[in-house]
């Protein structure tokens, strides 16, 4: 489940130094959040979703990791619209959906694809290796930056020593239901991952110490100085400052 | 419980953020290159328990097991939940970038406060240990719940509703999640008693060695 899966692409976006996409995506994501205006919320939908054309995303694997995180914006439109007072805009019996509920799903909506369509032609084009050292480059403190890549580098490591846990418990037949044998076996097997992540770090970091670990993991993707740097840095500026200027004029 | 992008106001995301980073700081103090390592780890297996999904009823939900995490690591909690969350925004597009502060805070500052809470009585024996690990389970939910409720409130009061639908929804999380934590306590208990508050007392231990 947990891949990469933007990663591995070509594209201008996918060539630009880390840096420059990271601090664009921080900037970006920043100034759309911030918008109130829906004008300038849909120029950001347009902007957003050339974005993702431009790091050729695949309009199929946007849809699914669209679809995941949008689970809580169709809660919103089950709720909001007929909780926030205003002027009627659709009246069934006692009650009403009104105009400034659905409007304010409306625009909660659009920010949001907007948002996570530039954070996955920006971000996920990205390993979180380079982006960690991206971040530590735009000054987050080193330890945290070891911390995000060591995190990183043994995700996908405790995950399969998950499966491990689990498929031995299905070999001993076990099958979830709802009951409290259930529930303890998936405590002990949480709790298992834990004591294993810590033996894990143990070794880990005796191993770092004997290779003279310095504090700095060096990344073995090279990204060489490409004429794409200044052309994403210059229109993603001109794009956010687009934006701030559509917000406050209208 | 990720709150997504686009919701919040920029006061609310500002103090979030500022929130996040004091915490942050705190958690970082306890972390010296010795326990670099055991928090990254700690935070990749945060972040594989949030996806083992347990069943209930039709249903299932996720693990969040804030709880525990509190009781083991303390302050160092806000480090480790704020780097999952980000691998979680990075590969999932859960929760966010702007909305990264908001998010650390309503899952770390639970973390921390029930961890405190509970973990006396918690490293006590029989009855009241396991009441204050079931105790401690619900209290890191119910906290989130309220933190995120909160911070919707503080951006729009019509969210009232939704903050009530939030508080129902993790009314049987809250439940779950105490049991999980009151297992794995005694499980951790049993196998590896010195992991609990481990990152508190080796700090002081250090401390005391130089």
């Amino acid at each position: 489940m947990t891949e990469e899966v933007f990663a591995d692409g070509d594209s201008p976006l996918h060539r630009t130094a880390p840096v420059i996409r990271a601090a664009l995506a921080i900037i970006y994501c920043t100034v759309v959040a911030l918008l109130n205006e829906f004008y300038a919320i849909l120029a950001a939908l347009a902007f957003s979703t050339l974005m993702a054309g431009a790091a050729k995303l695949g309009p199929g694997r946007v849809l699914r990791h669209l679809s995941w995180a949008l689970g809580f914006l169709l809660f919103l439109w089950l709720v909001l619209p007929w909780s926030i007072s205003g002027s009627p805009f659709f009246g069934i019996g006692r009650l009403t959906i009104s105009a400034e509920g659905v409007a304010l799903c409306g625009r909660i909506t659009l920010k949001s694809i907007s948002i996570l369509l530039a954070m996955m032609s920006l971000l996920a084009t990205m390993r979180v290796a380079s982006l960690g050292q991206a971040l530590g480059k735009l000054g987050l403190p080193p330890r945290l930056v070891q911390l995000l890549l060591l995190a990183y580098r043994y995700l996908f490591v405790l995950e399969q020593e998950y499966h491990r846990l689990y498929r031995a418990a299905r070999i001993r037949n076990f099958s979830p239901r709802t009951n409290i044998h259930t529930y303890r076996t998936f405590a002990y097997l949480a709790a298992m991952l834990l004591v294993r992540a810590v033996h894990r770090a143990q070794r880990v970091h005796q191993a770092m110490v004997c290779r003279g670990f310095n504090g700095s993991f060096h990344s073995l993707q090279v990204y060489r100085p490409t004429v794409w740097n200044p052309v994403v840095a210059v229109v993603g500026g001109l794009i956010c400052l687009t934006l701030a200027v559509l917000e406050m004029t209208i | 419980m990720h709150i997504s992008e686009g919701i919040l106001s920029a006061p609310v995301l500002a103090a979030g953020a500022a929130a996040a980073a004091a915490g942050t700081l705190a958690g970082m103090k306890k972390l010296d290159s010795e326990h670099i390592a055991r928090a990254g780890i700690l935070a990749s297996a945060f972040f594989v328990a949030s996806l083992i999904h347990v069943p209930i009823g039709p249903s299932s939900v996720h693990l969040i097991m804030n709880g525990i995490i509190g009781l083991i690591l303390g302050w160092a909690a806000f480090p480790v939940i704020l780097v999952a969350l980000l691998l979680q925004a990075v590969f999932f597009q859960f929760g966010g970038l702007t909305t990264l502060g908001v998010n650390t805070c309503v899952m770390a500052y639970p973390a921390v406060i029930a961890g405190a809470l509970t973990r006396p009585f918690v490293l006590q024996t029989g009855f009241r240990a396991k009441a204050a690990s079931f105790a401690c389970g619900v209290l890191a939910i119910f906290l989130s719940a309220v933190l995120a409720g909160a911070a919707l409130m503080a951006t729009e009061k019509g969210f009232l509703n939704v903050t009530f639908m939030i508080l129902a929804a993790h009314l049987p999380v809250m439940i779950i999640e105490g049991i999980i934590t009151l297992f794995g306590v005694e499980f951790l208990k049993k196998v590896q008693p010195e992991l609990i508050g481990s990152f508190k007392d080796q700090a002081s231990a250090n401390k005391g060695e130089r």
